[in-house]
C-alpha cells in the first residue's frame, strides 16, 4: 500500500500552547482515514497542517518533527504553497460556498490557477459536480447564487468545489456537523465513491460515521495519538484502554 | 400569617412623586432636544425654501441653482420703487436708464445672482477628496485587516488612526495649509522665492521644489481626505472583518494566493459596507468649512472652476468656491441684513437638501446591497 502521508514525530503550537505532541502515523493512499476524538485533541489542527492553512493563524508553527507527502516535505521554505493546496483539497466543518453563482463556485480553483477557456471550464465544472453527485440537482441553475442551495447541497458543492483540481488528498474537516442525517447519508456515500479516486481524510465526532465510511481510523487525545489501525480493530477490540473507553463511550 | 390584603395598597404606589418627577424630567428634556433640532430645520426651511422654490413651474428657482453670485444692488428709482439687481442686471438697468436717477443705493457683496460657484466648489472638493481617502483610506484597511499580524505595534497603530478622528477639523486645516500648501514638493522650472529646498533635476530646466500647491483644489482636497482618512479606515476595516473567515479559508485552501483572496473573497463582499460608510464620510467633507479656509476656498471668483483654464489640469491648482465657506463668508464677513438673507437662508438650505439626500441614498444603498448580499 502507498503512503500518501508520512507524519514523523510532529509537534505543533500556536504561539506557546503546544497542541500537538509527537504524532507518527503513515496515511496510505486511497484510502479513507478517519480521525476521532473529544473536541480539543487537534485532530483538526493536525488535518490543516496538511494543506498549511494554519499558516494564516499567527504564532502557528511546527515545533519539531516533519510532514512528508508522497516523500516531500511541506514544510520546506520553497514549497509552492498554491501549488500545495491545489494537491490537498479541503472541505470544512460549515459548508461555506462563495457568495458566487453555483458553476463560480467550483470554477474557482481553477481561475485562481489561470486557467480561463470557457470550454475547458464547463467540462470540468461538469465532471466535478457529477462527482459530486449535485450535478443532477442543479443542472438547470448553474449560473443562480450557491445560497439558493440546501445545506446538503451547499457542503456536496463544496466538495465539488474541493475536488475541481483533481487533487491528490481530500481532507474533510468533520463534514456532515451542520448537516441532518439525510444529508450526512449522501455525504457519507459520496465518500466512499470518491475514495477510488482520492486519499481522503476525514475528522469526525460521529463514531457511527467513522464505522461506516472509514478504513483506518487514529483515535487522538491531548494532542497525542493514541491508536490507529484499521477501522474494525480500534472499534472492535482497542488495543488502548483509553481507546476502549471512549468508542465504547464511557468518556469523552 | 399570611395576610392577603397587604397586597392591595393604600393610597398612591411608594415613591410616585419621584417617579413621576423623574419621568418628567427625562422626557421634557428629550423633547427639549427634539424642539431645538425642529426649530432649526423649520427657522431654515421658512427662511430658505422661499428662495430656491416658487410658486410657478418649475418650481425650482434653477436661477439660483446655476448662475454665479454677484453682487446685490439695491435702490429706489426717480418714482420710489425699490429695486434689487444683481450686478450684471444693474449695469443693464444703468445703460438703460442712466444713474442720474438712483437714490438711496446700497451694495451687498456676494448677495445676488446664484450659488452655482460654490455648488460646483463643494462638488469637486468632495469628488476629490474622495478618491484619495478611499485610495488610501481602502490600502490601509486591506493592509490592517488582511496582512498585518496582530502585534502590540498594530494595536498601536490603530489607536494612533482612531485618535486622529478626534482632532479638531481647524487643526487639519493649519495642517494642510503647512504641508500641501507651503511645502509638499513639485516639479518646476521655476520654483518660488519661498521655497523651502530646491534640488535641480538635471533634466532639461526642472527643479524639484518644496513649495507646495498654494491654495488651490489639490491643497483642498487633500486636507479634507487627511481629516476623513481615520473614518475611512475604521469603516473599511470594520467592513473587511465582517466578511467570513470561511470564505478566506475557502478560498486559500483552493490554491488561491493571499492577494486572489482578497480581490475575489474580501474586497467584493466588503465593498457595500466600505461604500455606504464612505457617504457618511461625504456629508462630513461637503459640509467642513475650516480645512479649506486656508487650503483652497475663496468668497468670490468671476469664473466657475472649469471656466479660462489654460489647461484642465489647471482646475486643481486653481482655488475654488465652496459652499459651507460661502455660508461662513455671507453669515460672518459681510454686514448681514433683509437683503443679504436671501442669499443666506437660499445656500443653507440647498446644503442642507444636499446632505439629506446624501445621507438618504446611503440608507437606500446599505439596505440594498444588504438584502443582496447575504451569507
Amino acid at each position: 500500500m502507498q503512503t500518501a502521508i508520512q507524519i514523523q514525530n510532529v509537534s505543533f503550537a500556536y504561539g506557546a500552547k503546544q497542541v500537538l505532541h509527537d504524532v507518527c502515523m503513515d496515511i496510505p493512499a486511497r484510502q479513507v482515514t478517519a480521525y476521532i476524538g473529544p473536541s480539543g485533541c487537534g485532530k483538526s489542527t493536525l488535518l490543516r497542517c496538511f494543506n498549511r492553512i494554519n499558516d494564516r493563524i499567527s504564532g502557528a508553527h511546527l515545533t519539531a518533527g516533519s510532514i512528508r507527502i508522497h516523500d516531500v516535505d511541506i514544510n520546506r521554505a520553497d514549497i509552492d504553497l498554491q501549488e500545495l493546496r491545489r494537491r490537498v483539497g479541503m472541505v470544512f466543518q460549515k459548508y461555506n460556498p462563495f457568495a458566487k453563482s453555483i458553476y463560480e463556485n467550483v470554477a474557482f480553483s481553477l481561475r485562481v490557477a489561470g486557467k480561463t477557456k470557457r470550454a475547458d471550464l464547463d467540462d470540468i465544472v461538469e465532471d466535478a459536480l457529477k462527482n459530486a453527485a449535485l450535478w443532477d440537482e442543479v443542472k438547470d441553475r448553474l449560473h443562480s447564487s450557491a445560497f439558493g442551495l440546501s445545506g446538503g447541497q451547499q457542503q456536496r458543492l463544496c466538495i465539488a468545489r474541493a475536488i475541481a483540481n483533481q487533487p491528490e488528498i481530500l481532507l474533510m474537516d468533520e463534514p456532515c456537523a451542520a448537516l441532518d442525517p439525510l444529508a450526512t447519508l449522501k455525504i457519507e456515500e459520496l465518500i466512499s465513491e470518491l475514495k477510488k479516486q482520492y486519499t481522503i481524510i476525514i475528522v469526525t465526532h460521529n463514531m457511527t460515521q467513522a464505522t461506516r465510511c472509514s478504513d483506518l481510523t487514529a483515535f487522538m487525545y491531548l494532542g497525542k495519538l493514541v491508536e490507529f489501525g484499521p477501522t474494525m480493530q480500534i472499534f472492535e477490540n482497542p488495543k488502548d484502554p483509553q481507546t476502549e473507553a471512549y468508542v465504547t463511550g464511557t468518556f469523552g | 400569617m399570611f395576610n392577603p390584603e397587604t397586597l392591595i395598597r393604600k393610597g398612591l404606589p411608594k415613591g410616585h412623586f419621584k417617579d413621576v418627577a423623574a419621568r418628567s424630567f427625562l422626557g421634557g428634556i428629550t423633547y427639549l432636544v427634539v424642539a431645538i433640532a425642529v426649530l432649526l430645520f423649520v427657522k431654515i426651511i421658512i427662511d430658505g425654501a422661499p428662495v430656491l422654490f416658487k410658486p410657478e413651474a418649475p418650481f425650482v428657482d434653477l436661477d439660483f441653482l446655476t448662475s454665479k453670485n454677484e453682487t446685490l444692488h439695491v435702490f429706489d428709482d426717480a418714482q420710489g420703487n425699490r429695486h434689487q439687481l444683481p450686478a450684471a442686471a444693474y449695469s443693464q438697468y444703468i445703460s438703460q436708464h442712466g444713474s442720474a436717477t438712483l437714490f438711496n443705493e446700497q451694495t451687498y457683496s456676494y448677495s445676488g445672482g446664484g450659488i452655482a460657484g460654490p455648488i460646483a466648489g463643494t462638488a469637486l472638493l468632495t469628488i476629490g477628496s474622495m478618491i484619495l481617502a478611499l485610495f488610501f483610506g481602502v490600502s490601509a484597511a486591506i493592509y490592517l485587516s488582511e496582512y498585518a499580524k496582530q502585534s502590540p505595534f498594530i494595536h498601536a497603530i490603530r489607536l494612533a488612526i482612531l485618535n486622529l478622528a478626534g482632532i479638531p477639523s481647524i487643526v487639519f486645516g493649519l495642517f494642510g495649509f503647512s504641508v500641501f500648501v507651503l511645502a509638499v514638493p513639485v516639479i518646476t522650472s521655476t520654483p518660488s522665492d519661498r521655497s523651502l529646498l530646491t534640488i535641480p533635476l538635471l533634466i532639461g530646466n526642472y527643479f524639484l521644489s518644496f513649495q507646495g500647491w498654494n491654495s488651490s483644489l489639490m491643497a483642498g482636497c487633500a486636507t479634507l481626505a487627511c481629516m476623513i482618512l481615520p473614518v475611512i479606515i475604521t469603516a473599511s476595516e470594520e467592513s473587511l472583518r465582517a466578511v467570513p473567515q470561511g470564505f478566506r479559508d475557502a478560498s486559500l485552501a483552493m490554491g488561491a494566493t493571499r492577494w486572489q483572496t482578497i480581490r475575489k473573497c474580501v474586497l467584493p463582499f466588503s465593498l457595500p459596507g466600505i461604500l455606504t460608510s464612505s457617504l457618511l464620510a461625504i456629508t462630513r467633507v461637503a459640509g467642513e468649512t475650516a480645512p479649506i479656509m486656508f487650503t483652497a476656498a475663496v468668497a468670490a471668483k468671476d469664473d466657475l472652476p472649469w471656466q479660462g483654464l489654460k489647461s484642465p489640469f489647471d482646475i486643481l491648482s486653481s482655488q475654488v468656491q465652496a459652499l459651507p465657506y460661502h455660508i461662513y463668508t455671507l453669515a460672518a464677513r459681510i454686514p448681514s441684513s433683509e437683503f443679504t438673507q436671501r442669499a443666506q437662508y437660499g445656500s443653507v438650505f440647498v446644503f442642507l437638501l444636499l446632505v439629506a439626500f446624501l445621507s438618504l441614498g446611503s440608507m437606500i444603498l446599505r439596505a440594498k446591497l444588504r438584502s443582496k448580499l447575504k451569507w
